[in-house]
């Protein structure tokens, strides 16, 4: 059947892939710290569609069930990130990445 | 053209678009809010995937909290004037954009040459979507799961409110 009727798995794994290769993009560009945790999160919601479109495409339900996870551990990695953050930002007066050099060998 | 296919292009486009101007913004602001955009319309996504359930809680937790919380650390750190925010040139810039869009070409080559074979969503994908059936999943097979991220949100709040305060004794 042709793909204006009837979308393949494919389409949503390639919309998966494009998303999480703009986080990395965003992780490797961005100086500021709160952006790069963005393009974190950006990269878990990219696989999150992966999950979602398999656990739809094969009728079983554990894609959505780590979904779940994912967004918990998500929470949590969002918490704890910017609590560093502000820390960082509390000792060195800046949230740039490459001005923060202290562990640079 | 499918109702499906249609809105799938609408949302795909438009998560694309928002995430490029969440990663190209200058101001952390602007991209806080296209973020909250993104988060959008993958809900979106995920009601062409018939997964109710998800997309509502997309919703919630991630347009909700977990933006607000990072709205919240943009505005405490106050980070000055958005003229002097402006990122220096960086030739990485360039190269990483390159590989970035090399590696999509690559996908984009593999997933033509070879099909999954899975053609349209599973006869059982609405009803797989509810709350009732991933609630049911959830508290039997997927309880120990369950319990072992509650205790890593703990940890978590525990670990953000240390790491957060100013003195730790006191």
């Amino acid at each position: 059947m042709h793909w204006t009727q009837q979308l393949p798995l494919e389409a949503y794994l390639l919309l998966s892939a494009t998303l999480f290769t703009i986080g990395v993009v965003g992780v490797l560009v961005r100086r500021n710290a709160i952006i790069i945790l963005m393009s974190i999160e950006i990269m878990l919601n990219a696989v999150n569609v992966a999950l979602v479109a398999f656990s739809a495409y094969l009728g079983t339900i554990e894609g959505q069930l780590l979904v779940f996870f994912v967004m918990a551990v998500a929470a949590a990695e969002a918490a704890v990130g910017l609590a560093i953050v502000l820390a960082l930002f509390r000792t060195q007066q800046t949230v740039y990445v490459d001005e923060i050099n202290l562990m640079k060998w | 053209m499918a109702l499906q296919v249609l809105l799938f292009l609408l949302f795909g486009a438009g998560a694309i678009g928002t995430a490029l101007a969440v990663i190209s913004r200058r101001n952390p602001v602007a991209s806080a809010l296209w973020m909250v955009a993104y988060f959008l319309t993958l809900a979106g996504i995920y009601l062409t995937l018939q997964a109710q359930f998800i997309a509502v809680i997309q919703v919630l937790i991630y347009a909700g909290a977990i933006m607000v919380l990072m709205v919240f650390v943009i505005m405490l750190l106050n980070l000055g004037n958005p003229e002097q925010l402006r990122e220096r040139f960086n030739p990485r810039v360039v190269l990483a954009t390159a590989l970035g869009a090399l590696l999509v070409l690559q996908l984009l080559v593999y997933f033509v040459s070879r099909p999954t074979g899975f053609r349209q969503l599973s006869p059982e994908a609405a009803r797989l979507g509810t709350t009732e059936a991933i609630g049911s999943v959830l508290f039997t097979d997927y309880l120990f799961p369950f319990e072992a991220v509650s205790l890593l949100l703990l940890s978590a709040v525990v670990g953000a409110v240390i790491l957060a305060k100013r003195k730790l004794e006191g």
